[in-house]
């Protein structure tokens, strides 16, 4: 069986999902608006988390954050359910395709047969959509994806139930009973107010300060931990910045585009101006990848080189921290 | 990022012939989405991050040869897993991942539990005793 489900190839897997979900059910909302009404723009450095032998960076909120806030700010429930029993897992899933209901699904993309290589790590925060059933095959719609593809019962059991930290344990998730008329300038606000403050937040790891913090370690961590380390932290990075699923400069340009958008809606013409800011911010972004990756490309042993970086992302703060500033005034 | 700045180098996806959705503006200065099959600072970051990987398991194989490691951190190494994931897969503490990591403790280990270990790295007993390195 399979449901009448149009596939959108997004950005990003979460927003991906979420936008097409709720298309499906009859609310149409782009990948930018779901992004901007989550408040998806954030920055977080966790020194302490360590992952592939690299501190933690984070251009995202949490895994799971961004439905969730959308729901409550467009005012919708979300149905989520978790499973210990793969069986019962798989019977859940049935039930729903049996509903003619299109399901999101969080999965690990370790085993995720579809995808290259050198994309397949022990992540287990990916989010895609499975829309029917036929045979032994359930057929999935991964937002990153450019086409929908298929996955066996097999496959998919073990994707579900990947091992590991956020492991799914087979949740499965979906929107239920969409309010008829939709506050989207409430939900465009208030998404707007809590982008801003998490990153003006007087947190010295969060937001334009942690990006600060990160630019004053990168002065330091030459002679501390060495050029071999440094280069390893800044390709971590980058790779935060600019891969699927976690965007940073990515997830600026979507932000920008998602204030133009509200512009219209708001009938706001300073956020126009303000999406226009956003992108050279995000092309500030892409700019301190390309030095980044020169440099550990190369090896390069003179400590001004990082000196140079610190002081792009040390402009990248200054500039976010006034961006947010002026969005603050432009909301009011 | 303007529409034909969308970087478009060759990358890990475009030899799957997959490509990504970026966020561009277009001459009007209106936002859209754009395809890119690729973009050489990422790629570079990706390929040293897979490099810094095989490093390490090069290093563990040595080490087993040496007579310090357990056949099973060069497959946990192998399939990308650290000691947390193994964890989950098996369903044994991490402490006991960690010793079990060890030649010593491995040589003592029943057939039940290697039998875990085989059954998650989708591999025989004998190849779990004995890998190819």
């Amino acid at each position: 069986m399979k449901i009448n489900f149009e596939h959108n190839q997004s950005a990003h897997c979460e927003n991906g999902v979420v936008s097409n979900l709720l298309n499906y059910n009859g609310l149409k909302v782009s990948e930018p608006m779901v992004f901007g009404i989550a408040s998806g723009v954030f920055f977080i450095y966790i020194p302490f988390i360590k992952v592939n032998f690299a501190p933690a960076f984070s251009f995202r909120p949490v895994p799971g954050f961004i439905f969730s806030r959308v729901s409550k700010r467009l005012g919708f429930k979300i149905k989520r359910y978790k499973y210990k029993s793969t069986e019962k897992a798989q019977q859940a899933l049935d039930a729903e395709l049996a509903k003619n209901n299109p399901v999101g699904l969080q999965v690990g993309v370790y085993n995720l047969t579809y995808f290259p290589d050198e994309y397949r790590f022990h992540f287990n925060a990916h989010n895609l959509v499975v829309y029917g059933k036929v045979g032994d095959d359930y057929l999935i719609s991964d937002p990153v994806m450019p086409e929908v593809t298929t996955l066996s019962s097999k496959e998919l059991e073990k994707v579900r139930f990947a091992k590991g930290p956020f492991a799914p344990n087979g949740h499965i998730y979906y929107p239920t009973q969409l309010p008829s008329n939709i506050d989207l300038k409430k939900a465009i606000t208030k998404g707007i107010k809590q982008a801003y403050r998490h990153m003006l937040a007087p947190v010295p790891v969060v937001g334009y300060r942690g990006i600060r913090y990160v630019a004053k370690q990168i002065r330091k961590w030459p002679d501390k931990i060495g050029v071999k380390k440094t280069n390893h932290y800044l390709g971590q990075l980058v790779r935060m910045q600019e891969e699927i699923g976690t965007g940073g400069g990515g997830f600026r340009f979507i932000f920008a585009a998602f204030l133009q958008e509200a512009s219209v809606i708001m009938e706001n013409p300073r956020l126009a101006e303000l999406s226009k800011e956003m992108t050279v911010i995000g092309d500030q972004w892409r700019d301190f990848a390309i030095d980044a990756s020169r440099l550990y490309k190369n090896r390069s042993r003179e400590t001004d080189a990082y000196n140079k970086i610190a002081d792009k992302l040390d402009a990248i703060a200054l500039a976010e921290r006034a961006f947010f500033l002026d969005l603050k005034k432009a909301i009011k | 990022m303007k529409k034909e700045e969308v970087p478009q180098d060759e990358s890990s996806l475009s030899k799957a012939n997959i490509k990504e959705i970026v966020y561009a503006v277009d001459k009007d200065g209106k936002y859209g989405k754009a395809l890119s099959s690729g973009w050489e600072a990422k790629t570079i970051a990706l390929n040293k991050s897979l490099e810094l990987i095989e490093e390490q398991l090069q290093e563990t194989i040595h080490k087993i040869k040496q007579g310090e490691l357990s056949p099973i951190a060069y497959y946990m190494e192998l399939q990308r897993m650290d000691v947390v994931v193994l964890s989950g897969y098996v369903g044994f503490w991490q402490w006991k991942v960690k010793r079990h990591l060890k030649a010593k403790t491995f040589k003592k280990l029943s057939k039940k539990t290697l039998k875990k270990y085989a059954e998650t790295f989708e591999v025989s007993l004998e190849e779990l005793k004995n890998p190819k390195i």
